[in-house]
C-alpha cells in the first residue's frame, strides 16, 4: 500500500462536540501533491463535510495554514511525499480558538493587527500629483518584512502568545517595522507608543520559532528585538532630553 | 512615550549583563572552577591574588561581573518563571525575588570589592 | 476577544500546556537557553565567596579551595561551564538577529557581526587568563 496514506484530521463541529477529535482518512499518496490536494480529496470524495481554509493553493494567501504533524505548516507548500510512510496528522493552528474542524478564529490577530498602524502615516500629505520617490537602497531597508502574508503560523509558533493573549504577536510587530523603516512613512512613534507599553513587545522571549515557521523568511523574532532596541534607545532619549524631540 | 515602562530599563540592563556572562564567565570558571581545583594548571598564590584584585581597575572588574550577569539572570528567571511554569499571577512576587535579588548581590559585592583589604 | 460580527459562533479553546517546552526540541533548547541564567547567578555566588575569603585570610581562603576542590563543586561547576559556554554560543548567533547594521545601503551578513563576537571572546578569555597566571 505504498501508493496510499492515512491522514490524521481533527474535526470539531461546535453544534455537537463537546471537544475536538482525529478522524482517519486514508487517500492516494502522489509525488506532486501537497497536504491541501489530499483534505481537498477527502472533502471531495470521502467526507463532504470537513472544513478547512484555502484559496490560492499557490502560498500567496496565507489562509491554509495549519498544524502538521506538530509544525505550523502552509498546507499548500508541504508535499505529502515528506511524511511518507505516514500517518499525517492535521490539526488547526495552535493558540486560536477552533470555530470548526480545521478553521480558527482569527480576530483577535486582526485586532492586533490594526492596533500596529500596518500604512504609512504622513504628517502632511503631498498633493496628489506629486510622487513618493524611494531609491532600491531605501526599499531594502523594509523589503524582508513587507513579505509577510498574515499567515499567522508564527503566531501558532509562539508560545508566549499561547500563554499571554495581550501580547501583540510576531506578524504585527514585524509589519509595524515594516511601516518604520519606510523612507515614506512617518508614523515610527505613534507605533512606538502602542508597541512599547508592557504586553507589546516585552512579553517577547526570543524562543525564535516565530521565525523558523514562517514561509516567507519575513524573520518577525529579528524585528521584534531590533524593536526593543529602538524602544530602549527612545527611552534612553527620552530620559536623557525630558522634553526632547517631541 | 504614552505610559511610562521600565522594561526598556530592565531589558537594557539583561542585555549588558548577557554580554559580560558570554564574555567573561566562561573563562572565569574554566580557571577557578576546574582547573586550579583539579591541578591542570597551577593555581596564583593567595598572596598574588590579594595584590591583583587590590587594583583599583581590578575591583571596577568584579564589580561589574558581578552586577551585570545578576540583572541578566533576574529577567531570563522572570520570564521562565512566568512562561515555563505559567506563574504570572505571581509577578510582583518574582519581580520583587529576581530584581530585588539582582539589587542585593551588586549591593553585596560593592560591599565586597570595596573591603578588599 | 473582540468579534466584529453580530454572529458569534461558539469555539473551542485550547490551553497551552504547563510543559508545553518539552513537545518540540526547540522549545526544549530555548528553555535550556533560558535556564543558563541560573548558572550565570550561581557563578557570581562563586565569584563572591572567591573574593570574601580573600579578603578573610590565606586559612579562609585555603578552606574555599579545599571545598571547590569536592566532587560536588566539581560535578556542578563542570555542568555550569557547559549552560555558560551554551549561552555565550547562544548569544553571539543571536546578535545579529537584533542588530542591523548596513554598510553602503547592503546589510552586513549575519557572519559579520556574529564572528567579531568570538574573536573578542577568545581575545578576552586569554587576556584574563594571562592576567590571572602570571601571578
Amino acid at each position: 500500500m505504498a501508493n496510499r496514506i492515512t491522514l490524521e484530521v481533527t474535526r470539531y463541529d461546535p453544534a455537537r462536540d463537546e471537544k475536538p477529535r482525529l478522524d482517519a482518512f486514508e487517500v492516494p499518496l502522489r509525488q506532486e501533491w501537497v497536504v491541501l490536494d489530499a483534505l481537498n480529496y477527502i472533502k471531495d470524495h470521502l467526507d463532504g463535510s470537513l472544513t478547512f481554509r484555502w484559496s490560492c493553493r499557490m502560498g500567496v494567501c496565507g489562509s491554509c495554514g495549519m498544524t502538521v504533524n506538530g509544525v505550523p505548516k502552509l498546507t499548500c507548500a508541504t508535499f505529502l511525499s515528506d511524511y511518507a510512510p505516514g500517518p499525517v496528522r492535521v490539526e488547526p493552528m495552535s493558540n486560536f480558538p477552533v470555530l470548526r474542524d480545521l478553521v480558527v478564529d482569527t480576530s483577535d490577530f486582526l485586532v492586533k493587527l490594526a492596533k500596529a498602524k500596518p500604512w504609512i502615516i504622513r504628517k502632511v500629505e503631498k498633493p496628489r500629483d506629486e510622487e513618493y520617490f524611494q531609491t532600491p537602497e531605501q526599499l531594502d531597508v523594509y523589503k524582508q518584512f513587507s513579505m509577510c502574508i498574515n499567515c499567522m503560523l508564527c503566531y501558532a509558533a509562539c508560545p508566549v502568545y499561547g500563554l499571554d493573549p495581550l501580547f501583540s504577536g510576531p506578524a504585527a510587530i514585524a509589519l509595524a517595522q515594516r511601516y518604520n523603516l519606510d523612507s515614506r512613512d512617518e508614523g515610527a512613534s505613534e507605533r512606538l507608543d502602542i508597541l512599547s507599553q508592557h504586553d507589546g513587545i516585552w512579553g517577547c522571549t526570543f524562543v525564535g520559532e516565530c521565525t523558523q515557521v514562517c514561509p516567507k523568511n519575513v524573520d518577525p523574532a529579528g524585528a521584534i528585538q531590533q524593536y526593543k532596541l529602538t524602544a530602549t534607545m527612545e527611552w534612553l532619549k527620552a530620559l536623557v532630553l525630558p522634553r526632547g524631540a517631541e | 512615550m504614552g505610559k511610562r515602562s521600565n522594561e526598556p530599563l530592565v531589558w537594557m540592563l539583561f542585555s549588558v549583563g548577557g554580554v559580560v556572562a558570554a564574555m567573561l564567565m566562561p573563562i572565569h570558571l574554566l580557571l577557578f572552577g576546574l582547573a586550579f581545583p583539579l591541578g591542570w594548571l597551577d593555581a596564583p598564590s593567595y598572596e598574588q591574588l590579594l595584590a591583583l584584585v587590590r587594583h583599583p581597575l581590578a575591583r571596577v572588574y568584579l564589580l561589574i561581573l558581578c552586577s551585570l550577569p545578576l540583572f541578566h539572570w533576574a529577567h531570563r528567571f522572570r520570564f521562565t518563571l512566568y512562561d515555563g511554569l505559567q506563574i504570572k499571577h505571581l509577578n510582583e512576587l518574582i519581580n520583587l525575588f529576581c530584581y530585588g535579588g539582582a539589587i542585593l548581590g551588586t549591593a553585596l559585592a560593592a560591599y565586597l570589592v570595596w573591603n578588599i583589604a | 476577544m473582540i468579534n466584529p460580527t453580530e454572529y458569534l459562533p461558539k469555539s473551542y479553546h485550547t490551553r497551552v500546556s504547563t510543559y508545553w517546552w518539552l513537545t518540540r526540541w526547540a522549545y526544549f533548547k530555548f528553555i535550556l537557553r533560558e535556564a543558563s541564567s541560573v548558572f550565570v547567578a550561581w557563578i557570581v555566588v562563586v565569584t563572591l565567596l572567591q573574593i570574601r575569603a580573600l579578603t578573610h585570610g590565606p586559612a579562609a581562603y585555603a578552606e574555599l579551595q579545599n571545598w571547590l576542590r569536592s566532587p560536588l563543586l566539581l560535578a556542578l561547576n563542570a555542568v555550569s561551564l557547559c549552560f555558560v559556554i551554551f549561552h555565550a554560543v547562544t548569544w553571539f548567533n543571536l546578535t545579529p538577529k537584533a542588530m542591523v547594521i548596513r554598510l553602503r545601503g547592503k546589510r552586513l551578513p549575519g557572519l559579520a557581526i556574529a564572528a567579531p563576537n568570538y574573536v573578542a571572546w577568545a581575545a578576552i578569555s586569554a587576556a584574563v587568563a594571562w592576567i590571572v597566571l602570571r601571578g
